[in-house]
């Protein structure tokens, strides 16, 4: 019997479980390398040359280059590992937020000093397929 | 003998340590964050631990994808600040009771828990920040006041333990401690959380109400709260939220009946719900 991913339908979310680690080990063994600085200046002196060295998928490669966060994300990337991708480019954890979410750092942080994005109508995925219907 | 006369839960939110680190916890951001750790400080150093046991999680900085270990006790020497990206928290090296962490890995697989032993090992935020939040400001020449025993802990890729085998973990770890010949004082540390959700759409979810019933349930009702499914802490609490798992092992290595003794719930530090309880045994 298959394994129940009672989790797959909260919104706006990946469940980083094994089937995504399978599908982006590659993408998350590179984000991992840039936490080291020798790594990091490789990567930016030449970011294709660097991307050669692991096997990525030409999607991923592609996400990569163009820092499509939610992208890296849908490929099986998790947030703890493209964040190292992130903080080579000067982006924090909630800036990152700001992109992923489309709201920009502002709104983004002022939702967040306002007490946060409110669990309800966030809890399951037909509450947001409703919405888009409204 | 060794025991464990208290437990610490905290959040180790990143952005808390970058606040320490760059001097700009006056800022109005940060002032409510730390304002709550003022009476933590003195409790933790009237407390006079010889040893804490801290039980957090590695952040994709240390441990890679080639190897997820479930639970990674520490047992090497000292363990360094690591570079998460950003360079090295300027941080003192953590030192380790390493005779004790062996007694503790050996108890504990003899006690069917089956734990990873690490002999070398670097800690990110996940572990210093709880440091530096209940002992104020250290810098690389200075020392920790006490001696700590990092336990990490898988909660990033699914599933990690389940509450349960946490809290049942923390017991065992209690027989590990007490078992032990030497007269120190063990603080136990459960770290991670509150509600937080880091990434893609649904970002920035918080649940103060549902953190507020946890750190109720906590002290009032372990077990009940300790059989929590993982996907209620998805749902409700975010998808990082689950690291709240950790906290019940701390709780475990407690005696049914504690007092809390201070509570500090703040939102936001960053994308984060900060929570913070300290729990000591009752009839010590």
């Amino acid at each position: 019997m298959a394994l129940n991913k009672d989790y797959e339908d909260i919104p706006g979310t990946f469940v980083f479980d094994a089937d995504r680690g399978r599908k982006g080990y590659q993408l998350n063994q590179f984000c991992i390398s840039l936490r080291l600085a020798n790594n990091r200046d490789a990567f930016n002196t030449d970011e294709a040359a660097y991307l050669d060295k692991y096997p990525v998928t030409t999607e991923q490669r592609q996400a990569v280059l163009e820092r499509d966060w939610n992208r890296l994300l849908e490929l099986g990337g998790n947030i703890y590992y493209t964040s190292k991708l992130a903080a080579n480019d000067g982006i924090n954890f909630q800036q990152l937020a700001g992109l992923m979410t489309g709201m920009g750092n502002e709104a983004y942080r002022a939702m967040m000093v306002a007490g946060g994005r409110s669990p309800d109508g966030n809890r399951y995925q037909h509450e947001w397929d409703k919405e888009g219907e409204n | 003998m060794a025991r464990i006369t208290a437990g610490v839960g905290c959040s180790h939110v990143p952005a808390i340590g970058v606040a320490m680190d760059q001097g700009i916890t006056d800022q109005p951001y940060w002032v409510p964050v730390f304002d709550g750790f003022e009476k933590s400080r003195e409790w933790m150093k009237a407390q006079k631990a010889d040893v804490i046991f801290l039980v957090y999680n590695d952040h994709c900085t240390v441990f890679d994808a080639s190897c997820i270990p479930t639970f990674a006790l520490g047992c090497a020497a000292e363990f360094s600040p690591a570079d998460e990206g950003w360079g090295p928290r300027p941080v003192p090296v953590v030192k380790n009771h390493q005779v004790f962490a062996s007694h503790i890995a050996q108890s504990l697989i003899l006690d069917e828990f089956d734990i990873t032993v690490m002999n070398e090992m670097e800690v990110d935020h996940g572990l210093t920040v709880p440091l530096s939040v209940m002992f104020g400001d250290k810098g690389v020449d200075d020392e920790w006041p006490c001696l700590v025993i990092p336990l990490c802990v898988n909660v990033v890729q699914y599933p990690p333990p389940t509450g349960n085998r946490c809290y049942n973990l923390g017991k065992a770890i209690r027989r590990a401690v007490e078992s032990f010949d030497e007269d120190l004082n063990v603080v136990i540390f459960g770290t991670g959380g509150m509600s937080h959700q880091l990434q893609y759409k649904r970002a920035g979810l918080i649940n103060a109400e549902w953190d507020k019933q946890f750190l109720d349930r906590l002290t009032s009702d372990p077990v009940a709260l300790s059989q929590t499914q993982h996907v209620e802490y998805l749902r409700e609490a975010g998808s990082e939220g689950v690291e709240m798992v950790m906290w019940h092992v701390m709780r475990g290595a407690l005696d049914d009946e504690v007092e809390e003794v201070h509570r500090h719930y703040h939102v936001p530090a960053s994308n984060t719900a900060v929570g913070h309880i300290i729990l000591e045994n009752v009839n010590d």
